[in-house]
C-alpha cells in the first residue's frame, strides 16, 4: 500500500512538467500581449517595452518556462501580472471556497445519484424509476451555465427563497452547489442503477435470499457494496469535471474562488495566475484519482494495487 | 411404522411467463422425502429439476416466474404462498439449499466467516461473537484446516472445493430439515467431488436431515441417494428406490440414460446415446412428451399423456408400456 502511494506520488512530477508546458503554450498562442493589455489604453510603445523587459517577457519562450519550473520547484508560483501579488497568496485565498463548493457539490453529487439509484434499481421500470431516470437525462442534458441561471432565476429571483449571487451565508452555498452536483448526480444515478441491476441477477444474491436474509440486508450488506466499484470509478471522474465546472458556476454566482480566478486571469492574459490555478487544480485531481484507487481496494480487496 | 414425511411436493406446476409464451419449466412434480432420506431428482439440462428445487424456497426469478398450481408441504403444512416474512423464516432454517456454482454462489466482498455467521445471527439469534465462533466451528466441521485463519478470509482467496465446503457450511449451520443440493458437485474436480460428498453423507448422519439430490449424474446419485425421481420435460417420469430403478429401469428415457453410461468392463466404440432433443417447454406435444425420441412409441403414446401408475409402493413409471391400454393394442382390441 505504502509503495503504491509513493508511486502515484511521484508521478505527479510528469503531470506538473505536462500541465504547466500545455498551459505556457496555448497562453502563448492566444491573441494579444500581457504587455499591452497590462499598460492600458494609450500607453507609450517605450512604456510597453519596458514593461515585457521588466516582467521577462522578452526572453526567448524556453527560458520563460524553465525560469517558471525553477521557481515551482522552489514554492514560488511568480507574481500576478496584474496587482503583482503573489500567486501563491491568491491561490490560497481562493483555494478554501472552491473547496468548500466542491465538497457540497460532491456531497450532493453521491447522496442524490446513490438514493436514485438504488430506488430505480429496487424496482425496476416502476414510474419512480422511469421519472428517476427522466430527471437524470434531463440533468446530464443541462449545461450547469444554463441550469445555474435557471435556478437562479427560479429561486432567487422569482420566489426569492435564496440569495442571488456571492458568497456569503450557508444559503448561499445551496444554489452553486446544486447547479455543479446535478449533472455529477444524474450520471452516478444512472450508473448506480444499471450496477445494481446487474448485481442482483448475480449468484451470491441468491444464496443470500436462500438463507433467508432481509431484504435490506440483501440490498445494502449484499448488492451495494459489489455495486460500488464502477459508481466509484465515476464519481472520481466526475470530480475533475467538477473542477472544470467551479470555473462557470463560479462565474454565474459570482463566487470569489479558484474558477473565477483562472477566468480572470485568462481575460487580462496574467500567465502566472493562469499557470498557478490550473497547476493547483490539476495536482488536487491526481490527489482524488489517488484516493478513488485506495477506496477501491477498500471496497474489493480483490483488487491489488500494485 | 409409519416413516416421518418431512417434505411432500404434490403435483407442483411453475410456469414462466415470457413473451415468447408460457413456459412451463416444472409441469406437475409430486414426491415426498422421509426424515433422514435422500432423494436423487435427475434429468438433463432444462428438464426442470433446479426449477423444481428453486420453487421450493419461492427463489424462481419472479416475473417471469410463478407457482400456478401444486402444494409444498414442510411438516404437513402448505409453504405455497406464504408471506415473504414466513418464508424467510424457513429460508436457511427449516430448509437450505447449496448451488452448483461455489464461484458465484459466495458473495466476494465478504469475508466467509461472516457469510456463514450473519445466518447464525438471524436464524439463531445469537449475539456476535457466538455467532462468529459457530461459523468457525462449522467451518472445521466441513474440513476446512485452520478455519480460524480461513474465517476472516474472502471467497476470491479460497480453491473451489473449499468454497463449496463454506457453502455446505452456511446451509448447515442452522441445522435443516432438509438440505437441497442443486449440483453441487458438477464444477468441481472428481477427487474434490468425492471428497464433497463424502462430507454430506457424514454430515447427514450425524444431523439426520433430509437432502434432495439435484443431479445429472448418474454416478453421483447410485452413490448418495436412496430413492430417485427421474424428470424429463417439467415431469417425473419414474421413480423408485436407487437399486431397483438402476437394475430394471422402467422407462425408455431411464433406460436410455443408463445405456448411455460409459461401462467399465465392456469393450466400447462408440458410447450409447439418445436420439432427438428435449421439446420445448413452451410447447409440449399432446401426448408423451418422450415419444418423438422414443424407439417404442406408438399412435396411442402421441394421442393423450400418460399418467403416472404406480407399478408398487414407491414405485412409479409414467409409460404407456405398463397399462392395459398397450396390451389391449398389442392384440389389436384397441
Amino acid at each position: 500500500m505504502a509503495v503504491f502511494i509513493l508511486k502515484r506520488l511521484a508521478q505527479v512530477i510528469p503531470v506538473i512538467l505536462g500541465v504547466t508546458l500545455v498551459v505556457f503554450l496555448i497562453m502563448q498562442m492566444v491573441p494579444g500581449d500581457s504587455a499591452v493589455i497590462l499598460a492600458g489604453e494609450g500607453a507609450s510603445e517605450q512604456t510597453i517595452e519596458d514593461l515585457r523587459e521588466s516582467l521577462g517577457l522578452n526572453k526567448p519562450i524556453y527560458v520563460q518556462y524553465f525560469d517558471y519550473i525553477k521557481g515551482v520547484v522552489q514554492g514560488d508560483f511568480g507574481n500576478s501580472l496584474k496587482n503583482g501579488k503573489p500567486v501563491l497568496e491568491e491561490i490560497s485565498t481562493r483555494l478554501p471556497i472552491t473547496f468548500e463548493l466542491a465538497m457540497y457539490s460532491i456531497a450532493i453529487t453521491i447522496i442524490l445519484g446513490l438514493i436514485a439509484g438504488i430506488v430505480s434499481a429496487i424496482r425496476p421500470y416502476s414510474w419512480l424509476d422511469m421519472s428517476f431516470m427522466v430527471i437524470a437525462l434531463l440533468g446530464i442534458s443541462l449545461p450547469s451555465f444554463w441550469l445555474g441561471i435557471l435556478l437562479m432565476y427560479t429561486f432567487a429571483i422569482n420566489l426569492g427563497w435564496l440569495p442571488v449571487a456571492g458568497w456569503e451565508s450557508p444559503m448561499h452555498i445551496i444554489l452553486p452547489a446544486i447547479t455543479l452536483g446535478a449533472g455529477g448526480a444524474a450520471i452516478v444515478a444512472r450508473m448506480t442503477r444499471s450496477s445494481m441491476l446487474e448485481v442482483v441477477n448475480q449468484d451470491f444474491i441468491r444464496t443470500a435470499k436462500a438463507k433467508g436474509l432481509k431484504g435490506y440486508v440483501i440490498i445494502f450488506k449484499h448488492a451495494l457494496r459489489n455495486a460500488m466499484i464502477p459508481v466509484i470509478t465515476v464519481v472520481g471522474l466526475q470530480f475533475g469535471s467538477l473542477l472544470g465546472g467551479t470555473v462557470l458556476v463560479e462565474s454565474v454566482f459570482a463566487v470569489n474562488g479558484l474558477g473565477r480566478m483562472i477566468v480572470d486571469a485568462i481575460r487580462t492574459r496574467d500567465l502566472p495566475v493562469v499557470q498557478g490555478g490550473v497547476l493547483v487544480a490539476s495536482l488536487i485531481f491526481v490527489f482524488v484519482n489517488l484516493i478513488v484507487d485506495i477506496l477501491y481496494r477498500v471496497f474489493n480487496k480483490r483488487i491489488d494495487l500494485n | 411404522m409409519e416413516q416421518q414425511k418431512v417434505l411432500e411436493v404434490k403435483n407442483l406446476k411453475t410456469h414462466f411467463f415470457t413473451k415468447e409464451g408460457v413456459s412451463k419449466a416444472v409441469d406437475g412434480v409430486s414426491f415426498y422425502l422421509n426424515k433422514g432420506e435422500t432423494i436423487g431428482v435427475v434429468g438433463e439440462s432444462g428438464c426442470g429439476k433446479s426449477m423444481t428445487s428453486l420453487s421450493i424456497l419461492n427463489l424462481i426469478p419472479s416475473p417471469p416466474g410463478k407457482i400456478v398450481e401444486g402444494e409444498i408441504l414442510l411438516h404437513g403444512k402448505n409453504i405455497v404462498g406464504l408471506p415473504q416474512e414466513e418464508l424467510r423464516q424457513i429460508r436457511g432454517k427449516k430448509i437450505s439449499m447449496i448451488f452448483q456454482e461455489p464461484m458465484t454462489s459466495l458473495n466476494p466482498v465478504i469475508t466467509v466467516g461472516e457469510q456463514i455467521a450473519e445466518t447464525i445471527r438471524l436464524h439463531e439469534k445469537l449475539p456476535r461473537k457466538q455467532a462468529w465462533d459457530k461459523a468457525v466451528e462449522m467451518l472445521r466441521i466441513v474440513g476446512i484446516p485452520s478455519p480460524e485463519k480461513r474465517a476472516k478470509q474472502e471467497p476470491y482467496q479460497l480453491s473451489g472445493g473449499m468454497r463449496q465446503r463454506v457453502m455446505i457450511a452456511m446451509a448447515l449451520a442452522c441445522s435443516p430439515d432438509v438440505l437441497i443440493a442443486d449440483e453441487p458437485t458438477t464444477a468441481l474436480d472428481v477427487t474434490i467431488q468425492a471428497q464433497i460428498l463424502e462430507i454430506l453423507k457424514d454430515l447427514q448422519q450425524k444431523m439426520g436431515m433430509s437432502i434432495i439430490f439435484i443431479t445429472h449424474d448418474l454416478g453421483v446419485v447410485s452413490e448418495m441417494c436412496d430413492k430417485v425421481a427421474v424428470m424429463y420435460a417439467g415431469q417425473v417420469i419414474e421413480e423408485g428406490a436407487t437399486e431397483e430403478l438402476f437394475e430394471q429401469p422402467l422407462h425408455p428415457y431411464t433406460r436410455g440414460l443408463i445405456d448411455s453410461l460409459p461401462k467399465l468392463y465392456e469393450e466400447q466404440d462408440e458410447l450409447q446415446t439418445i436420439e432427438g432433443s428435449v421439446p420445448s417447454p413452451y410447447k409440449y406435444p399432446v401426448g408423451c412428451r418422450y415419444a418423438d425420441r422414443c424407439p417404442f412409441a406408438r399412435d396411442l403414446c402421441r394421442e393423450a399423456q400418460p399418467e403416472l401408475i404406480e407399478m408398487a409402493k414407491g414405485r412409479k413409471v409414467r409409460c404407456y408400456q405398463y397399462s392395459e391400454k398397450w396390451n389391449l393394442q398389442e392384440s389389436g382390441e384397441l
